[in-house]
């Protein structure tokens, strides 16, 4: 009965949500009014719920992504080479791979600047000078800075959907997005569609029909040496991870934390309702 | 009720010593130990320690961040996400000060909804009523300053959005915008003295708490039933009785607020924040926090102009005027029963009211365009009539149920009622909890 009734539930809420959906895209197919056009797709990720951890692995070829790939025209300003020992790096690793950037210094005592291997305490150095720079040479707007991407991202839920995120603990919007923004460059534009020159439709993106950037990713790109497929959808996954660890590096410790905290509140609540219990006992109210 | 005198008798030579120049610990002992509070309040009177918590926690959390804040536009979002990374627990602290804003809202929604349900702010509860009021101003007031600080994108255009408001008052409305900022535009002068008034406003908001509380503690808590306490037996002393129940509210609140701040803490933000401030780039929806948007929504449905007021004087006219109203609250209510539990139409008005509100609370988040608006205007319409029209006629109107003699005799009443195995229902009967 209970199954029953639970399935019945899902249905409902399909159903519901489906609805809402068709509602969203009411609008005329060539000319959408909303975007993204399409919703996120949902993706299982393992830093998910309350005892969600983040793989390892997928973090180090997402930092491969991103070092052989977006960095060229995105930066990362607000991550350290010292925290990339959270993915799972030795001290010795982490040196060697600041010491693969040149990071600009100074000035010294002859008042010079100067150039200087990095360093594990230096951050992520920018591709571009200053953010006219970077926006001069991508058309008139500066890619986005990738360090919190994964919590500046994230699609409109809707109603109802946003009231059972609380329940479900629904906190991955970011890395759905960007998983589904960097996968959904293959779809066709729908008849009628006008996409502006040097743009790419596509329906996942959130702030109009098609973006900027040209599809970055494609099968076989980057080298894996761990055996993971090589292909877009798996090179996505990967970096939106990595992003999200980008955004949020004290997640594993926060959840944990919490753990501790909601147990220490629940037993407590448990003997104060006891206490409270029988210091009523003898008064009606 | 605090007509009795102290009981208070120190036991050692210290206490004696103490009493006799500085009562203080009479003071306490009378606020929090034998004071006497009604024998029926039910959770919903857990929401003012609650919020006590809540306030001292955003002070302690906010000084401790205040210590790693910088409040320049070019440092002020690199600083947060300083804390956020690389200062110890420094993630936890601003998680907690950032979830604690709106779970301190939260908490007064269900005050002020406490209060007007069963009638707390009729007399002889007009100031302490009123002082409620100022505190949940100051408190909007103090939300909407901290969540500039972050300087993100929804800080930088809340701010400018809602400045913009005060530009609509006729004659004074510039000059008044222009001190606000500082200058034209939402800049680095605003930007310092929102971080000085974010810091100065909770002390303000302590002190006014310090008034609620006297005047609560010179007039006696409501309780569910609104009969004035009228013996010794419808009271039971504050400890161990109010303090053990309102403990475990807050244990339960605190659960609720943990799970949120270790699970979901960006669930209450809006993603745009995590973007700093341009002043050159619009976002596609500016909203405020969620604790703004049915006030947010009441702007937007004056989309009309009234004779010489403009639309826009209207809107801001209709938001403040929305907070206004509480402020008279106890003159517009004409009914002489307290409690809606005696009160068949109040009680359905009421709960139609906590549905237009919450149904405010979402079309402010929509854009104003097509249909919201619409609904913005029927749901405004409500949320005023039900202050202006409901209130005053249906105390006249209405028929209230049967009023108990006292207290004591209510719960008398209830407990024959649902432990019918009890013959005597008064001395036992711990499976009934109110």
């Amino acid at each position: 009965m209970k199954k029953i009734l639970a399935s019945l539930a899902v249905a409902g809420l399909v159903m519901a949500g489906s609805a809402a959906v068709a509602q969203e895209e009411g609008h005329s197919a060539a000319e959408p009014t909303h975007f993204p056009i399409h919703k996120p797709v949902q993706m299982d990720w393992s830093f998910a719920g309350p005892f969600g951890t983040y793989d390892k692995g997928q973090l180090q070829r997402g930092l491969k992504i991103y070092k052989e790939v977006c960095s060229a025209c995105h930066s990362m300003n607000l991550v350290a080479f010292r925290t990339l020992a959270d993915l799972g790096y030795s001290e010795a690793q982490v040196k060697a791979f600041a010491a693969e950037y040149t990071v600009q210094d100074g000035p010294n005592d002859d008042g010079e600047m100067f150039e200087r291997p990095g360093l594990p305490s230096d951050h992520f150095p920018s591709p571009f000078p200053n953010e006219q720079a970077a926006a001069a040479a991508n058309g008139g707007a500066a890619p986005p800075d990738f360090s919190l991407l994964a919590k500046a991202r994230g699609v409109e839920r809707g109603f109802p959907t946003f009231i059972f995120d609380i329940f479900t603990g629904y906190a991955e919007s970011g890395p759905d997005y960007i998983h589904s923004l960097l996968t959904g460059y293959s779809e066709e534009p729908p008849a009628g569609m006008e996409i502006a020159e040097g743009t790419h439709y596509n329906p996942y993106f959130i702030g109009g029909k098609s973006l900027a950037m040209a599809p970055p990713l494609s099968d076989d790109q980057v080298t894996y040496d761990d055996g993971s497929p090589q292909t877009v959808d798996q090179y996505s996954r990967d970096v939106a991870a990595f992003l999200m660890w980008a955004a949020e590096p004290h997640m594993e410790d926060r959840k944990r934390t919490g753990f501790r905290v909601v147990i220490f509140l629940l037993l407590f609540a448990g003997l104060v309702y006891a206490t409270k219990r029988k210091v009523w006992a003898g008064v009606a109210h | 009720m605090s007509e009795g005198h102290s009981t208070y008798t120190p036991t050692s030579g210290l206490g004696r010593w103490f009493d006799a120049r500085l009562p203080l610990p009479r003071l306490v002992y009378d606020s929090f130990v034998a004071y006497p509070v009604p024998r029926n309040l039910n959770y919903f009177w857990a929401f003012g320690g609650i919020l006590s918590i809540m306030l001292v926690a955003q002070i302690l959390t906010g000084i401790v961040l205040a210590m790693h804040y910088v409040s320049d536009t070019h440092l002020a979002f690199g600083s947060v996400e300083k804390i956020m990374r690389d200062v110890n627990s420094g993630w936890l602290l601003r998680y907690m000060h950032s979830n604690g804003a709106s779970f301190f809202f939260i908490a007064v929604y269900l005050h002020i909804m406490r209060g007007l349900y069963y009638g707390s702010y009729k007399a002889p509860r007009e100031l302490l009523w009123i002082l409620g009021c100022i505190i949940y101003l100051l408190m909007m007031a103090t939300g909407f300053m901290g969540y500039v600080l972050p300087w993100g994108q929804m800080s930088f255009w809340g701010a400018t959005v809602i400045t913009g408001f005060f530009t609509a008052i006729p004659l004074v409305g510039t000059w008044i915008q222009e001190l606000l900022l500082g200058g034209f535009a939402v800049d680095n002068p605003t930007l310092n003295r929102f971080f000085a008034l974010h810091y100065l406003l909770p002390f303000m908001i302590a002190g006014v708490v310090v008034l609620h509380v006297w005047a609560l503690h010179v007039v006696g808590q409501n309780n569910p039933t609104g009969i004035e306490v009228k013996s010794k037996t419808d009271t039971v002393a504050f400890t161990p009785y109010a303090t053990v129940k309102d403990a475990f509210g807050m244990l339960v609140f605190l659960l609720v607020f943990a799970y949120f701040i270790f699970y979901m803490p960006n669930y209450l933000g809006h993603p745009d924040n995590y973007t700093v401030a341009n002043p050159l780039k619009t976002p596609a929806h500016i909203v405020p926090e969620w604790y703004f948007l049915p006030f947010y929504a009441i702007l937007r449905a004056i989309t009309f102009n009234i004779g010489p007021i403009n639309s826009k004087l209207g809107g801001v006219l209709a938001m403040f005027g929305s907070i206004a109203v509480l402020f008279v609250v106890p003159w517009l209510d004409t009914s002489k029963v307290r409690s809606a539990v005696y009160r068949p139409w109040y009680k359905l008005f009421f709960w139609i009211f906590v549905a237009d509100a919450i149904f405010l609370g979402w079309l402010g988040s929509r854009p104003a365009e097509g249909s919201y608006v619409a609904m913005a205007q029927v749901a405004t319409l409500y949320y005023f009539a039900f202050f202006l029209v409901i209130m005053p006629l249906l105390g006249l109107i209405e028929t209230p149920r049967r009023l108990p003699n006292s207290i004591t005799e209510a719960v008398l009443e209830k407990n024959r009622g649902s432990g019918s195995a009890h013959p005597e229902g008064a001395a036992a009967s711990p499976e009934t909890r109110g």
